[in-house]
C-alpha cells in the first residue's frame, strides 16, 4: 500500500517538474522570466512531494502511539507494566510479520484482530488522505508559472531549511543518545539503588534471571567492573604509551623525509584494521604466546582471559592514536625552537626532552586522554579476549571484565524485557558515555589552547 | 663539564628506543597480518573425495534417493570387510553431511545422461583439516579422525580418491553448523545492505549540514553548539550507538531486530560526524575567489554553493565518506546491539530480512569451538580487508586527484 | 696589522641535492671584530652563517665541501663534535625564539646542558652575568621567573643573545637579528653589538646596508651564491671594487 503512494506521488511530482518546466520554457520565449524554467518545474515537485511525506511520516508516527495505547487494555488483567509493553510488542511483531509467536495470553488473538482492523483503516484513510493533499498542491502550484514567480527564491528557501535540519540533527542523535539511556537508566535506578551501583564490590548480574533462585536478588555493584575497565584500559596505555610516543618522536624528529613517509602510514594502517580482527588475533595468537611465556617461565596461574592479553592487544589497537596526535603535537612545535636549541650545542635528544616535549606537553596529554579513551570505549577486542567474570582484582594476570564486555553480555542472548539484568546494560554505557564525553571535551580543549598558542 | 662521550651515548640510546618502537609497531602489524594469511589461505581450498557412481542414462533419476545411493557407492569402493554398523558410519562420516546435496544436484543436472566413473563430492571437516595437515597424524589418529577411519583415508589417499579443489562454499553459502559448508556470502550481503543504507542516510545529512556550517550559519553560540557537539559525537564509543539503534529505531519504532536496514541506520548515525567533519573540511579548502567571482555574476548563494563549491569540493568529501563507510564495514559492536549476530543460513534477500554482517561474521566464527572455522574465520577477515584496501585505494586516488587540482 | 685571525673559510662549496647554493667561498673573519654578510635575499648569506656552526647538518639534503678553519682546525673534521662546536659558536636567530621556559631557565639552559656549573650559586652568577652582558637584567630582574615569551619581541631577542652568552662562546652569530623588531629595539641590538665585540667575534646577516655599516668592521658581500668582495667596511661602503656591489649599495638590485 505505502509503496504504491509513495510510487504515485513521486510519479505526480515529476510529470508536475515536465509539465511546469515546459510551461514555463514557452512563457520564456517571449518574456524574460525571474527564474529559469526548471525552477517552475522544480517548484511543483517540491509542493506536490514535501508536504505529503511530512503527512505520511507524521501519521505513521502518530497512529503508532494511539494504536500502541489502545492495544494495552487488552492487556489491563496483566499489572507489570514491563510485561504489558512486551506483550503489546508481540502482538504488532505478529502483525507485521517479524515473529511468528504466538503468546498464551485471552487477549492476545483479539488484540491481533483489532491491530489488523485498525492498520487496514489507517493505512486507507492514510492514502486518500496523502494522495488528495498532493493533488491539491501539485493543482495549486500550477497557477503560478508566470513572469515574476520567484520560484527559485522559493526553492531556495525550502533548501536552507533543509540543510539548517541537516545540521540540527546532530543534535537529535546525542539527544538521542542521552535520553535513551537516561531513561533506562533512571528505571534501572528504580530496583537498584544509585550509591550500591556506584560503588558495591560485587557484580553478578547473571543471578537476577528467575525469581525462585537463590540469590535471586542479584548484585548490581559495578565498582569490579570498573575497576576491569581501567586495569586493561591501563595496560593498554603501557604498551601504546612508549611505543606510540617513541615512534612519534622517531619519525618527526630523527627518520628521514623517506622513512617517514612510508613508516607513518604503515603504523595508521594498525587504525583501519577492524577491532573484530584484532579480537581474534588476540584469541588465536597472542593468547597461546602468553600462556607459553608463562609455562617457559614456570608461571601457572595465569589466566586465558587474563587482563594482560586483551589489554595488551587492546595497546597495538590504540598505538596509531597516540602515535599521529604526538607527532602533530610535536611537529606543531615551532622549528626556531628547535634550531635555537641545536644551536646552543644541545643534542637532538637534549633538545627533544628539554624543549620540544616541554613544549608540546599539552598537546601529548591530549592524545594520551583521547587514546585512554578510545580504549575504555572499546568494545570487540575485550569482548573476545576478555572474561564476563567480574574480579575485583588489579593482577593483570587475573580474568577481569570491563564495561563494554558487561554491555555485550546483558544485552546478546536471551534477553528479558525490563529486568534490572537488561537496564543495568543501559546504565553501565550512561557511565561508558559520560566518562569518554568527559575525556573527550577536556582533551579537545586542552588541544585547542595549545594549538593557539602557536598561533 | 658534562662528558661529551656520555652525552652522544645518550644521544644514541634514545634513538635507538625511537627505532625499536617504530620496529615493534610495524612488526605488529606484520605479524597479525602474517597470522591471519596464513591461517586463512588454506579455507580458499576445500577437500573432495572421489566417488565411483556407475548409473546409466537409461535409470530414472528421480527413483534413486542420493543418500543412500552415494553412501553405497562410496562403501563399495573399499574392500568388502567395512561390515560392522559402526565401521560404516565411521567411514560414511568422512564424507561431509553436504555431500548428498551435491549428488541431488548432480542428479538433476543429468537427468537423461548416464553418469559413470568417478565423480567429486565434499569431503568432512575432520577430514579436510587432515589433507591441509591443520591437524597432523598422531600414531594412528589423526585429530578427531579415528584408527578405523584413517585406514580408509589412506586407502583414499592411495588411490589419489581424495584431493584439494578450490572452496565454492566460502562464497556462495552463508553459515552453516558444517564448517565444510559454511561461506560469507550471506554476510557480504548483508553487510553491503548496511553499508548502501548506512550511506544513503548520513552522506546527504552530513553533506547538507557540512555546507550549513561552514557557509550558511552565522557564528554564533547556536553553530557553536552544533560544532562541538559533532566533534564530541565522533568521539562517542561504537557500543553506545548500539544501544540508541536498540533504543530507538528496535523499541520505539519497532523495526525488525537483525535486519541489515537498522544496522545500515545505526551506522549511519555512527559514521555521520565523520563525514561532516571531513566535508568541512573539503569545503573550507575551497578558495572563497571561486565563489566571489559566482556570486559577482549573479549567481545566489545556494546556486554558488551548488554549482561551484560543492562540486569543487566533492574529492575531498567523497575521500571522508570513504573513510567513514570503511570504518562502518569493520563495525561491529553497534550489529551486535541491534541483534545482527544471529546464526542465519540464508541468504537474506533484502535490507528487512534477518542477517549477519560480515565482521559479526567473523566474530561468530572465531567464538566457535570447531577448529575447523579457524581458518574460515581467518578467510573471512583476509576478504574483509581486501574491501578495506579497495576503500582506501579508493579514498588515496581520491586525493590524488584533489591534490592536482591546485 | 694587530688583528689575528679567527676563522677561515677556504673553496667552500655548499649543495642542496642538486642544487649548488654556495660556489667557492673564500672568507677570513678576524678575532673581535663584527663581519657583515650583506646581499639580495638568496644569495647564500644564511646558508654561509649556518656553515660556521653546522646547522646545516640538520639538513638531510645538505652537502658541503671545502673547508672551514676555527683556530685553523677544521670543523667539519669527523673528530669534531657538533655539540662541542656550537658551545664555542653561539647562535641568534632572525625571530626571537626563546623556550617557553622562564627567563631565568631560558638563559640557564646552556650551562645546565653542558654541565658547566657545580652549584645553584654558580649558575645565579652565570645568569645574572648573561643577563647583564645583554642589557636585560635591569628590565628583568624582579620577574626572572615568568615566562621568557611573556617579553617584547627585542627583549625576547636580547633574551636570546643572553641565553647564546651564557655557556661562553668565542664566535656569535647572528641571522638577520633585528628584522623582526622595531627601529628602537634595533638601537638597541645595535648599541649591544658594539659593546659584545669587546670580547667576541661576531658574524651577522642583515639586510640592511646602513646595519652593517653601523656595526660592523668588515663587510662581504655576496651574490647568488658567490662572494663577490669583502674587505674593510668602510672600502666597502665607499669604494667598492666590483659593478655588482656598487649596484646593490647604490640601491638598483637587491
Amino acid at each position: 500500500m505505502i509503496e504504491i503512494l509513495l510510487i504515485t506521488i513521486l510519479s505526480l511530482a515529476l510529470y508536475g517538474f515536465a509539465l511546469n518546466k515546459k510551461k514555463a520554457k514557452v512563457l520564456s520565449e517571449i518574456n524574460i522570466l525571474h527564474s529559469q524554467p526548471h525552477y517552475h518545474g522544480l517548484y511543483t515537485a517540491f509542493l506536490t512531494i514535501v508536504p505529503a511525506i511530512i503527512l505520511l511520516i507524521s501519521w505513521s508516527f502518530i497512529m503508532n502511539i494511539i494504536m500502541g495505547a489502545n492495544l494495552k487494555d487488552y492487556f489491563s488483567d496483566i499489572t507489570d507494566a514491563g510485561l504489558v509493553e512486551f506483550y503489546t510488542n508481540g502482538v504488532i511483531d505478529y502483525v507485521e510479520g517479524t515473529t511468528d509467536a504466538i503468546i498464551d495470553h485471552v487477549g492476545f488473538i483479539p488484540a491481533v484482530e483489532y491491530y489488523q482492523s485498525l492498520q487496514k483503516t489507517s493505512s486507507i484513510l492514510q492514502f486518500i488522505v496523502t494522495l488528495t493533499l498532493a493533488l491539491i498542491l501539485f493543482r495549486y502550484s500550477m497557477r503560478f508559472v508566470e513572469v515574476q514567480f520567484k520560484a527559485r527564491d522559493h526553492i531556495e528557501r525550502v533548501v536552507v531549511i533543509i540543510m539548517r535540519a541537516s545540521a540540527v540533527f546532530a543534535i537529535f542523535v546525542t539527544l538521542g543518545i542521552v535520553l535513551s539511556l537516561l531513561f533506562e537508566t533512571l528505571r534501572f535506578f528504580d530496583s537498584v539503588n544509585v550509591f550500591d551501583f556506584l560503588f558495591g564490590l560485587h557484580w553478578s548480574p547473571q543471578m537476577a534471571i528467575r525469581a525462585d533462585q537463590v540469590g535471586s536478588s542479584g548484585s548490581f555493584g559495578a565498582v569490579p567492573v570498573f575497576t576491569g575497565t581501567l586495569l586493561i584500559s591501563f595496560i593498554a596505555m603501557a604498551v601504546a604509551g612508549p611505543i606510540g610516543m617513541y615512534s612519534a618522536i622517531y619519525l618527526s624528529q630523527y627518520a628521514s623525509d623517506r622513512v617517514r613517509s612510508y613508516a607513518k602510514p604503515i603504523i595508521e594502517i594498525l587504525a583501519g584494521i577492524p577491532t573484530v580482527v584484532y579480537g581474534f588475533f588476540a584469541v588465536i595468537t597472542v593468547a597461546p604466546f602468553f600462556r607459553d611465556l608463562g609455562a617457559f617461565l614456570t608461571f601457572t596461574n595465569m589466566s586465558s582471559e587474563s587482563a594482560l592479553i586483551a589489554g595488551s592487544v587492546l595497546g597495538i589497537m590504540i598505538i596509531p592514536f597516540v602515535a599521529s596526535l604526538t607527532d602533530d603535537a610535536l611537529t606543531a612545535v615551532p622549528k626556531s625552537l628547535k634550531e635555537g636549541s641545536l644551536a646552543m650545542g644541545a643534542t637532538l635528544s637534549e633538545t627533544t626532552k628539554k624543549v620540544i616535549i616541554p613544549a608540546s606537553f599539552h598537546g601529548i596529554v591530549g592524545s594520551f586522554l583521547l587514546a585512554f579513551s578510545r580504549a575504555i570505549g572499546e568494545t570487540m577486542i575485550v569482548v573476545m579476549a576478555a572474561g564476563f567474570a567480574a574480579n575485583l582484582t588489579f593482577n593483570p594476570f587475573d580474568s577481569v571484565s570491563t564495561v563494554t564486555v558487561q554491555i555485550v553480555g546483558l544485552l546478546t542472548g536471551d534477553q528479558e524485557f525490563d529486568s534490572p539484568k537488561t537496564l543495568s546494560a543501559f546504565a553501565l554505557a550512561f557511565v561508558l558515555f559520560f566518562i569518554t564525553l568527559i575525556l573527550n571535551v577536556i582533551s579537545l580543549s586542552i588541544v585547542k589552547r595549545y594549538r593557539e598558542q602557536y598561533e | 663539564m658534562n662528558n661529551i662521550s656520555s652525552r652522544n651515548q645518550s644521544e644514541k640510546r634514545f634513538q635507538f628506543y625511537g627505532k625499536v618502537a617504530v620496529t615493534l609497531a610495524i612488526s605488529f602489524l606484520v605479524i597479525l597480518l602474517y597470522n591471519i594469511f596464513s591461517t586463512g589461505i588454506s579455507a580458499f581450498q576445500q577437500t573432495y573425495v572421489a566417488v565411483k557412481l556407475d548409473i546409466p542414462a537409461s535409470v530414472d533419476k528421480k527413483s534413486i534417493n542420493p543418500r543412500s545411493y552415494l553412501n553405497k557407492s562410496f562403501l563399495e569402493m573399499f574392500p568388502p570387510e567395512v561390515k560392522s554398523r559402526n565401521e560404516r558410519k565411521a567411514v560414511l562420516s568422512l564424507l561431509s553431511k553436504g555431500a548428498k546435496y551435491e549428488f541431488q544436484e548432480l542428479l538433476e543436472d543429468n537427468e537423461s545422461s548416464s553418469l559413470q566413473g568417478y565423480f567429486w563430492f565434499l569431503a568432512s571437516a575432520d577430514l579436510d583439516m587432515y589433507i591441509k595437515g591443520t591437524v597432523k597424524r598422531q600414531g594412528d589418529t589423526a585429530g578427531r579422525l579415528d584408527e578405523v577411519q584413517m585406514q580408509y583415508v589412506d586407502i583414499l589417499e592411495s588411490k589419489n580418491l581424495v584431493e584439494l579443489q578450490s572452496n565454492k562454499y566460502l562464497f556462495s553459502a552463508a553459515d552453516s553448523r558444517e564448517p565444510e559448508m559454511a561461506g560469507i556470502r550471506g554476510a557480504i550481503i548483508g553487510s553491503l545492505y548496511a553499508i548502501l543504507i548506512a550511506f544513503l542516510v548520513s552522506f546527504p545529512i552530513a553533506v547538507l549540514s557540512a555546507v550549513y556550517l561552514e557557509k550558511l550559519a552565522s557564528k554564533n553560540k547556536f553553530s557553536d553548539l552544533i560544532e562541538t557537539n559533532i566533534n564530541n559525537l565522533a568521539a562517542v564509543p561504537s557500543i553506545v550507538f548500539g544501544l540508541l539503534g536498540l533504543a530507538i529505531f528496535l523499541n520505539f519504532f519497532n523495526l525488525p531486530r537483525s535486519a541489515p536496514l537498522v544496522g545500515g541506520l545505526t551506522l549511519a548515525l555512527m559514521t555521520l560526524p565523520t563525514i561532516v567533519i571531513a566535508s568541512r573540511a573539503a569545503i573550507k579548502s575551497v578558495p572563497p575567489s571561486i565563489e566571489e567571482a559566482a556570486i559577482g555574476l549573479g549567481a545566489s548563494k545556494v546556486q554558488t554553493i551548488f554549482g561551484f563549491t560543492l562540486p569543487l569540493a566533492m574529492p575531498g568529501i567523497l575521500t571522508g565518506t570513504i573513510i567513514g563507510i570503511a570504518q562502518a564495514i569493520g563495525e561491529t559492536a553497534p550489529l551486535l546491539m541491534i541483534g545482527m549476530v544471529a546464526f542465519v543460513v540464508d541468504i537474506p534477500g533484502g535490507p528487512m530480512e534477518p542477517s549477519t554482517a560480515l565482521p559479526v561474521q567473523i566474530f561468530l566464527w572465531a567464538d566457535s569451538p570447531e577448529r575447523a572455522f579457524t581458518e574460515r574465520t581467518s578467510a573471512a577477515i583476509m576478504v574483509l580487508l581486501v574491501f578495506l584496501v579497495l576503500l582506501n585505494l579508493t579514498a588515496i586516488y581520491l586525493r590524488k586527484k584533489l591534490e592536482k587540482k591546485w | 696589522m694587530t688583528e689575528q685571525l679567527k676563522l677561515s673559510i677556504k673553496n667552500l662549496n655548499v649543495f642542496y641535492g642538486d642544487k649548488q647554493a654556495l660556489y667557492n667561498i673564500n672568507l677570513n673573519i678576524m678575532e673581535k671584530e663584527v663581519t657583515s654578510l650583506i646581499g639580495p635575499s638568496g644569495c647564500g648569506k644564511s646558508t654561509l652563517l649556518k656553515c660556521i656552526n653546522r646547522m646545516n647538518d640538520l639538513v638531510e639534503i645538505c652537502k658541503t665541501d671545502g673547508q672551514v678553519l676555527l683556530d685553523s682546525k677544521d670543523i667539519n673534521d669527523a673528530s669534531q663534535d657538533p655539540v662541542l662546536l656550537r658551545m664555542k659558536v653561539g647562535m641568534v636567530f632572525q625571530k626571537p625564539n626563546p623556550f617557553p621556559k622562564s627567563i631565568y631557565d631560558n638563559v640557564a639552559f646552556g650551562p645546565t646542558l653542558h654541565g658547566m656549573t657545580n652549584s645553584k650559586e654558580e649558575l645565579d652568577h652565570v645568569v645574572i652575568e648573561s643577563l647583564s652582558k645583554s642589557g636585560l637584567y635591569d628590565e628583568v630582574k624582579d620577574r626572572l621567573f615568568d615566562p621568557g615569551t611573556g617579553l617584547s619581541g627585542g627583549q625576547q631577542q636580547r633574551l636570546c643573545i643572553a641565553r647564546a652568552l651564557a655557556v661562553n662562546p668565542e664566535i656569535l652569530l647572528m641571522d638577520e637579528p633585528c628584522s623582526a623588531l622595531d627601529p628602537i629595539a634595533t638601537a638597541k641590538i645595535e648599541d649591544l653589538i658594539a659593546e659584545l665585540k669587546e670580547q667576541y667575534t661576531i658574524v651577522i646577516v642583515t639586510h640592511s646596508m646602513q646595519q652593517a655599516a653601523r656595526v660592523s668592521d668588515r663587510t662581504a658581500y655576496m651574490h647568488m651564491g658567490e662572494l663577490i668582495e669583502s674587505g674593510l667596511t668602510k672600502t666597502i661602503f665607499s669604494n667598492p671594487q666590483h659593478q655588482k656591489t656598487q649596484d646593490y649599495i647604490t640601491g638598483r638590485i637587491g
